[in-house]
């Protein structure tokens, strides 16, 4: 278990490098530093020391593999390659292009993501869970047509409708909960409610149907009818043996996304003026922040890596049968 | 009408087409493929679909013939129009100055004008086209709509009667004499086709278009936005953006997809590893944040080569390009690992080992006999995405990483009109608008999705709930 551990926290390191490096050649092979620097300062008659200055304080006039001017180990960690991607891997995110500490913001953004996001998930979980398995249950009856039809038409929904719709509903003609913003503390409650029923209708649909036809698949097994056969209700077959064994692929479906969490949901914080880190990264977006849009993209690659290795560990955990060498 | 101008994006909507008609032309002779198809087309829920996804289709065609017009005689300056600006051309001219509600013969907000005594007096003004044909519009407006609503319904129900005649007719062909039997067959569904599903959904897409088509000359059925265009014409506009999105981004994926799942499962070793390590690093990066990183170098090689972006339709054709090559390329990797272990499940079985033993070399065995037998997955992926991919794009234009501000599409409608709703009475008609067409596409598309994945393998599930849902 351990060295199945050790080896697959060894393959995660080649992924990240590799991760970096296509990062790396997108925002400064194919596009150089000057480019940026254009771009940033607006002006299309923008003066070349201007442009240099400005690489000069971001750091960004270092070759891009080999200083020459340097010596020893300098020579290879005084380039942009180095202090842009390789630094990363100690957790060491430098500053913003706007001149901000990236490691600081990080850490400030991550609660209220948090407070939206697994909400969220667990409510998700809940409902989807509950609503799927009585439409297994009740498969053939009215109940399951009328679910069917209103699951294709919630996944048919552009996730915009649901937040625009939310906002415009709830928060403006009802007027039951304040349409944007955040508070600290318990005071946040008000202003997470609506958000975090948005998210819940957005992948409702799409996961009611995926856990029905888990359950459907499970209900057709042989241990089930031995089940029924020995004459143990409907009630106790389903949630007793048909519920357990469904929960395996489910839960570790679950289980990649948990780290993901800490990113937060993008449009939703933007929508909702939640000072999370998925409105970090768009606002980055839409400043055109390089530095912070690359120091996410390797954080959720790295939180995605995780991700699967707790897959794999709650394969283990979940269902004896598995085993891991 | 002037000279023809074929934008990119033409060139690969009809190498689209080309394919699926030859992929048709091929699959008549199969019987092996025309099996699962006719499956999809007993399903009545299909065909409805079908019939609605080919008038989205339709649309985009028209929308994809560019021409430009002669100087003079249209409002062209410098720009293409397509044949669905043409045959829409009272939309597209009749603008007005600002917001107007649906059928609406005045304008949203007041203006100050001048009146006969010469004073200054705050009024809602008569919009320039929309009811400009009524003296007052106050007394004739509804009954004039409802006469029009009516011309329509009945011009539609029309054409439906006569469809449905031919429909008659071609059943009556194969029951035998008299039309009786073929009226009821047709009736009672025992024609052997979703008939009553067909015609139904047909009806009611004619009575639709129809009466659209008997009020848009002379209203603004869907209302204007912020500048005066009309609201209809600019979300007809946007399907056929909703489309190339959808479809081209598969196409660019596929090669990707199948070339690298099929040789790491049929070639194995070093080629494998290879093939796995890059799929995992892509599919590591999280999707939207590796879009908005190539959207925005994209960005940046643009203002770095603006005078090659000099014409404005071709600047917006080439983003869209690029947007859907970004996405095809991020998304390629879940059917590559369908594809390598489907490949690594076949190439054990016998007739991949009796054509090894007989000396068939890689490429033959590859083309002849595991990419048919993949191909029912490369069909079901394609049609699950589409829908995805729609909405997707909606929501990539919020974040300003989508489809250029100048382009129509839904996204854009939605992002410029969010901030409306909230004035004072609600600007509801865009979004409304937008909303509608983008569900009534994604709605057909998923339904027919369905069909298709029941149909060419029931026992696909690997697939899973939709990646896209979970990104916003």
């Amino acid at each position: 278990m351990s060295a199945y551990l050790i080896r697959r926290l060894l393959y995660a390191l080649p992924i990240l490098l590799g991760v970096n490096i296509i990062t790396f050649l997108l925002f400064f092979v194919v596009n150089t530093p000057d480019d940026m620097a254009r771009m940033q300062l607006g002006d299309r008659r923008v003066t070349q020391e201007a442009i240099d200055k400005w690489k000069a304080e971001r750091g960004y006039d270092r070759p891009l593999f080999w200083q020459t001017d340097a010596s020893g180990v300098a020579k290879a960690t005084d380039t942009l390659f180095f202090t842009s991607t390789l630094q990363l891997f100690s957790f060491d995110f430098g500053k913003s292009d706007g001149g901000r500490d990236i490691g600081t913001d990080l850490k400030q953004r991550m609660g209220p993501s948090l407070a939206i996001a697994v909400p969220v998930l667990l409510l998700q979980l809940g409902v989807a869970l509950t609503w799927a398995l009585v439409i297994a249950w009740l498969r053939g009856s009215r109940l399951d047509t009328w679910s069917a039809v209103i699951c294709v038409g919630m996944m048919s929904i552009s996730g915009l409708f649901y937040i625009i719709g939310g906002q415009y509903l709830i928060a403006k003609l009802w007027r039951l909960v304040p349409i944007s913003g955040y508070d600290s503390g318990l005071a946040a409650a008000r202003f997470v409610a609506l958000p975090v029923l948005v998210g819940l209708c957005i992948a409702l649909g799409a996961n009611v149907r995926w856990y029905r036809t888990i359950f459907l698949e499970e209900m057709g097994r042989e241990y089930v009818r031995m089940a029924r056969a020995k004459g143990l209700s409907d009630a106790r077959v389903m949630f007793t043996h048909v519920l357990r064994n469904a929960l395996i692929p489910i839960l570790t479906g679950v289980v990649v996304l948990l780290p993901l969490l800490f990113l937060g949901a993008l449009i939703t914080e933007a929508f909702f003026a939640i000072p999370g880190l998925g409105s970090y990264t768009i606002d980055a977006i839409q400043a055109q922040d390089f530095a912070i849009v690359r120091t996410m993209v390797f954080l959720g690659s790295l939180l995605y890596i995780v991700g699967l290795l707790l897959t794999d560990l709650s394969y283990v955990i979940a269902d004896p049968r598995v085993r891991l060498v | 009408m002037g000279s023809l101008v074929i934008l990119t994006t033409d060139a690969c909507l009809c190498a689209l087409v080309a394919a699926l008609v030859g992929y048709w032309l091929h699959a008549r002779r199969h019987e092996h493929l025309c099996a699962p198809w006719r499956e999809v087309w007993r399903r009545p829920v299909a065909v409805g679909a079908a019939v609605v996804l080919c008038a989205f289709v339709v649309v985009a065609l028209l929308d994809s013939v560019h021409f430009e017009p002669r100087a003079g005689t249209d409002r062209g300056d410098g720009n293409v129009l397509s044949v669905l600006d043409h045959a829409l051309g009272p939309l597209r001219t009749h603008g007005e100055t600002t917001y107007s509600a649906p059928l609406a013969a005045h304008a949203y907000s007041r203006e100050s004008v001048l009146d006969v005594k010469g004073e200054l007096t705050r009024v809602y003004p008569r919009l320039t086209h929309g009811a400009a044909h009524l003296a007052d519009p106050g007394r004739e407006r509804s009954a004039d709509i409802g006469r029009r609503v009516a011309a329509g319904a009945a011009g539609g129900l029309l054409a439906a009667l006569a469809l449905t005649a031919a429909a008659v007719l071609w059943v009556a062909r194969r029951h035998g004499p008299g039309l009786s039997p073929a009226v009821s067959a047709l009736l009672h569904g025992r024609a052997g086709f979703p008939w009553r599903s067909l015609l139904g959904v047909t009806t009611a897409l004619l009575v639709v278009v129809g009466i659209g088509a008997a009020l848009a000359p002379y209203y603004h059925v869907l209302g204007t936005d912020k500048v005066g265009n009309d609201v209809l014409y600019q979300a007809l506009k946007s399907v056929r953006t909703g489309m190339l999105i959808g479809s081209l981004t598969t196409l660019i994926s596929l090669p990707f997809a199948l070339g690298l799942g099929v040789a790491a499962g049929y070639f194995q070793g070093p080629v494998d590893d290879a093939v796995q390590y890059l799929y995992t690093t892509l599919s590591s990066i999280p999707g939207v944040l590796l879009i908005a990183a190539a959207a925005l170098m994209l960005d940046v090689y643009m203002t770095r080569h603006a005078a090659e972006f000099d014409l404005l339709a071709a600047r917006a054709d080439l983003r869209l390009l690029a947007l859907c090559a970004i996405l095809g390329i991020t998304s390629w990797t879940s059917l590559c690992r369908l594809l390598r272990a489907e490949t690594l499940k076949l190439r054990e079985i016998e007739f991949v080992v009796a054509a090894q033993a007989l000396g068939v070399r890689a490429p033959g065995i590859v083309r002849r006999h595991l990419l048919p037998n993949v191909m029912h997955l490369v069909m079901i992926t394609t049609v699950l995405d589409f829908s995805g991919l729609v909405l997707a794009e909606a929501a990539l234009t919020y974040i300003d990483i989508g489809v250029d501000p100048s382009m129509d599409s839904w996204g854009n409608m939605i992002n410029s009109a969010r901030l409306e709703l909230a004035r004072e009475p609600a600007v509801w008609w865009s979004l409304v608008a937008a909303m509608s067409f983008m569900f009534a596409l994604v709605l057909a598309a998923n339904l027919f999705a369905d069909a298709v994945r029941d149909a060419f393998d029931p026992r696909l599930r690997e697939l899973g709930p939709d990646a896209e849902a979970r990104q916003t």
